[in-house]
Parts: structure tokens; sequence; C-alpha cells
């Protein structure tokens, strides 16, 4: 038997792993014609704020072992970590992003000022964010310990930076409104992190507090809708019609809590 | 003799090896570092310990075994090309190091790539070949092989039904890379059963290589039952076969059950790679089978040199006389 028959079997493995797919990133989509920059008169803006609600109880957030990182154990020594999935006051859902995913017009300028980022006693903070397109992310490690930033976009560039030492910032800029608008992050060090960012090309989104109240102000007079993402209960949609001028603040959201563990 | 035991250490080297690399992927840790040749900026080599924590310890400990691998493969490659007659084991040497070295470069290129699914397999898919390609080396420098037998197996079918049978574990081994590394390793939730029943009730494609991979379990256990039952009826008295053989059919048993239990516990951690290394040597032992089958094919080459001391010829002067 010839040694290069060795060969062979492996050139087929490239056949059939190179029909097994695999997964690129969209490429960006084409430039569309600029839309007119948006102008929003303060003399109409209206406000549009209601709260996530969520019906039944949520499975408990699943604990977090920490073992595989003495420094993050000391980090959280006295504490009881848990994940973040299900998180808010009786009856209320926290950590949704909310954001208005039609009827918006015009071009928003991306704002120049940093969102941080930041990964402190082996946490991402916050755990649910937005940010614009072009709009820079600055993530910080202020840990002593190794962390890598790792985003899953489908439209953007995936990117996995390293952040060995305490301290390290590294900044990122998504340039192209995200198809599925929220971007997962995770480190690959602490399988336990995770994190969601909202990618848009334009500022009307907010996060949930605690109590599930969130607030989208400076929104022109008139119809939208509105979507909630929640990372494991999915999205919901509501149609508002905003006067000018007016602070709606029944935009409400329920979601129904799974049965079973978390 | 040695040099047969060293080849041993490789193959046994490369089973960590596999074990290490399966350990990264099944614990999510393939991206934990994300540079390389480098490690968070630090050559691979002076990286330190103590930031050996969570996913980076199973991904940089690969690295560090994989290049022990390779130096191990490199001493290989020198000690064949320098001791053995033989051209096709010399050559056989520099295949295993050229594959490794590909490995090394696939293993970077999928970590620099995010782990897109096609390299990633192939990366699975040559870490098999190397691994066969230990194992070949070490039964080619073993004493049954060189020094060979007056009366060697000359069975056509078990040739082609042992063959048949080793590229068959191969194609499953990548069906199931594949479906590792597509994240469709628990696409079907059950076993035996598929979603209750024989067949899925809707297709994805993550659904569908879990699926060619179940099937693929099938058409390796009657290949491989195929193989025994021939052996065993035909040549149960030839140890050399005969082993090899009933090996097979355990690791056969061994591989279903840890497949079960891969579904079963969710893809746990320890189970999910036993699986990966089960894999591994039910192909080498399908392949010694191959091998030996094929011995009366390399009747003929010549064994490794048996070293004899020659008597040194004394030096005459012209005369003839000593000098």
């Amino acid at each position: 038997m010839h040694p290069r028959l060795f060969v062979v079997p492996f050139v087929l493995s490239f056949g059939v792993a190179a029909c097994g797919g695999g997964s690129q990133p969209a490429p960006a989509p084409a430039a569309e014609t600029a839309a007119p920059a948006a102008t929003v008169d303060p003399a109409t803006a209206a406000t549009v704020a209601g709260k996530v609600n969520l019906e039944g109880t949520p499975p408990a957030n699943a604990p977090i072992q920490m073992k595989a990182d003495p420094a993050c154990m000391k980090a959280n020594e006295g504490n009881k970590p848990t994940q973040e999935t299900y998180v808010g006051d009786a009856g209320a859902l926290g950590n949704v992003f909310v954001y208005v995913q039609s009827g918006i017009s015009g071009t928003f300028p991306a704002p120049t000022t940093a969102f941080v980022f930041d990964q402190k006693a082996c946490h991402y903070n916050p755990h649910v964010f937005g940010v614009q397109v072009g709009q820079p992310i600055e993530i910080v490690n202020s840990d002593a310990t190794l962390h890598n930033i790792h985003a899953m976009p489908k439209t953007n560039q995936e990117f996995n930076t390293a952040q060995p030492i305490q301290g390290m910032k590294t900044s990122h800029t998504f340039t192209t409104k995200e198809e599925s608008v929220v971007i997962p992050f995770k480190c690959d060090v602490h399988g336990w992190m995770n994190a969601f960012v909202g990618v848009l090309d334009h500022p009307y989104f907010a996060v949930t507090k605690n109590d599930g109240t969130f607030s989208i102000p400076n929104l022109p007079p008139g119809k939208y809708t509105l979507a909630a993402w929640h990372e494991k209960l999915g999205t919901q949609t509501l149609e508002v019609t905003v006067a000018a001028k007016e602070s709606k603040s029944d935009a409400n959201f329920t979601f129904k809590a799974p049965a079973g563990a978390n | 003799m040695w040099l047969h035991r060293y080849a041993k250490f490789v193959s046994a080297a490369t089973v960590l090896l596999i074990v290490a690399g399966g350990l990264v992927t099944s614990t999510g840790s393939g991206l934990a570092v994300p540079d390389w040749p480098t490690s968070y900026g630090w050559n691979m080599f002076t990286f330190p310990m103590k930031h050996m924590v969570g996913g980076i310890f199973y991904e940089h400990g690969h690295r560090l075994i994989a290049s022990g691998v390779g130096f191990l493969t490199i001493i290989l490659a020198l000690w064949l090309w320098r001791a053995e007659p033989r051209r096709w084991m010399r050559i056989l040497g520099f295949a295993a190091l050229s594959a490794v070295c590909l490995q090394g470069l696939l293993g970077g290129i999928t970590v620099l790539w995010f782990l897109p699914t096609a390299v990633s397999t192939a990366h699975a898919g040559l870490a098999q070949i190397f691994f066969c390609l230990t194992i070949a080396i070490s039964l080619f420098t073993s004493r049954g092989w060189t020094d060979g037998t007056s009366d060697p197996v000359d069975d056509g079918m078990l040739r082609r039904v042992s063959a048949t049978t080793t590229a068959l574990i191969y194609t499953q081994v990548i069906v199931g890379a594949t479906m590792r590394h597509s994240d469709a390793g628990l696409a079907i939730p059950d076993f035996p059963l598929v979603f209750g029943g024989l067949f899925p009730p809707q297709w994805t494609p993550q659904i569908a290589i879990h699926y060619a991979h179940r099937v693929g379990a099938v058409v390796v256990t009657l290949a491989i039952a195929a193989t025994a039952g021939h052996v065993l009826y035909h040549h149960s008295n030839r140890p050399e076969l005969r082993r090899p053989a009933a090996v097979l059919v355990c690791f056969l048993l061994a591989q279903i059950t840890l497949g079960a239990f891969v579904i079963w516990s969710a893809k746990d951690i320890a189970i999910n790679t036993a699986h990966v290394a089960c894999g591994a040597l039910t192909l080498a032992t399908s392949l010694v089978l191959t091998l030996r089958s094929y011995r009366v094919r390399f009747e003929g080459t010549a064994p490794v040199a048996v070293r004899v001391r020659q008597p040194v010829a004394p030096k005459l002067g012209r005369s003839g006389a000593h000098a």
C-alpha cells in the first residue's frame, strides 16, 4: 500500500468539509442613496414610554461556577453570582431591548461619545445595551485576569479581541445596521459571560430597568412599530401612534415566563 | 526495536492530542485565545502558566501539546530517514511531519477566521489522518511486520472488506466532525429514536448532518460486523487478525454507547470528548487490521536491516604483508 494513499482520504476530507458549509459574515449591504438628515423639531417631539411585564414565574437564573478562574472567584467572594437571563421586580422584566423597528425616516448622526462596556468581576456591564451605527464602543477590562471580547454579528464583521491586561481598553465600531438588530457578545475564556448589544441606525431605543419601564424620548410625531427583544423570550411588536408633543406612557408589552429550568 | 517503541510513543502522544483537541470543542474554548501563533501577545512557549484559566486552559493547552507532538514527529521523521532502509518508510515519516505541520496551520487559520465549519472540520479530519500515519509507522516498524511470516494471509475479500470498513469509519468521523463544528450535536434531541420516530418531521441543515451521522453509525456497524465476522470465520487461527478484529468490535460497542450518552447527557463534556477519542481508536484499529490484511502485498520489501558488525579487513602493504 503506497504511502500516498494516505493523502487521498485527507483530500477527500477537505472536499467533504468544504461541502459542510461554513458561516461567513454576510457582506455589508451596498450603500444606499443617503437619506436626508433627520431633524427633530423640539416643539413637536414626543415620548413613547411603557413597561415590559412578565406573566408567570420565571425559572431561576442559573448559578455561575467560577472555579475555572481564581481571579473571578476572588472578585465574587461572598456573592453567589447567577446569570442575568430573568431580571426585574415581581411581574416586571428588565434587560429588554426596546426599539423603534419601523416608521423612522432620515439619517441620524452617530454620537461621537463612546459607550463604555465593562468587564468587571467577570461579568459584562451592562448585560444589554444599544448603540447607533458608527458609535464607538469602548470595551474595558477592569479585571485582574484575561478576557477575550468576542462579538458574533450576522451583518457586521465578527471580531474576537484579546484583553490580557487589567485596565486595557479596546474600541470597536459597528459600521452597518445589524439585520438581526441584536448582536451577542461572549467571553470564550469565561463561558458564563455573555451580553447583547442592539445596533441601529437611529437613536430610538432603550433598555428596560428592573421595574420593566422604558422611555424613548424625542420621537417625531407619527406611526411606529415598537419591538421588544428578550434574550430568551424572543421579540414582540406593538404599533404606536404619537401625536405632536405627546407623552405616551402605555406602550406595554407582556411576555410569558417559560415553564421548566433556565 | 527502539524506533518501534518511539513510534508507539508518538502514537500515544497523538491520542492525548486528539483528546486535548476534542476538549477544546467540547468546552467551547476554540476562540479563548484570539491570536495565533502568539497567545494573548505572548510567545506560545512563554505564556504565563497562571493565565491558563477557563477556556485558555483547553485552547492553549491544546497548542502546547500539539507543539510537543510536532517536535516528537520531527525526531521520528529524522530517525526514519537515518535508520530505515525502506525508502517508502522514509517518505511516510516526512508525510507525517508534513501532516502535523499542516495541522498547525489549519489550527491557526481556523482561530483567525473564527472557526469556519469547513476549516475546523478539515482540522479534525487531518488530525485523524496524522494519527493513522503514526499508527502505520508503528505497525511497519514492529517486529511482527518486519520479521514477516512464511505464510502471510492472502485473502482478497478480507482486503476489500477491511479497507472499505476503514474508509467508512473515516467518513463517519468526518461527518461527526462536521456535525460538531456546525453545532448540530443535539439537533436531534432523543436517542435511539429521532423526534420520537425513525425520521425527522422536518429537515434543517443541522438535523440533516446529525441524521447522516446516525445513519453512518448503522453503516459502520454493519461494515465492522462483516469484517470481524469474516476474520473470525476464516482466520480465527491468525492472532494478528483475530485480535484487532475483536478490539474493533469492542471499540464499536463503546462508541455506540458513548454516542447514546452524548445525547442523553446533553453533550456532557467528558462523554463528548471520549466519543471523539473512541472514534479515533476505532479508526486506528480498523487501519491496523486492513494493513495486516495487505501484508502479503509487502512481501519482497526489504525489512529493517539487521545491523551485523562486519570484521574489518586488515590493511595490507604492497607486498601483501600486513602494514
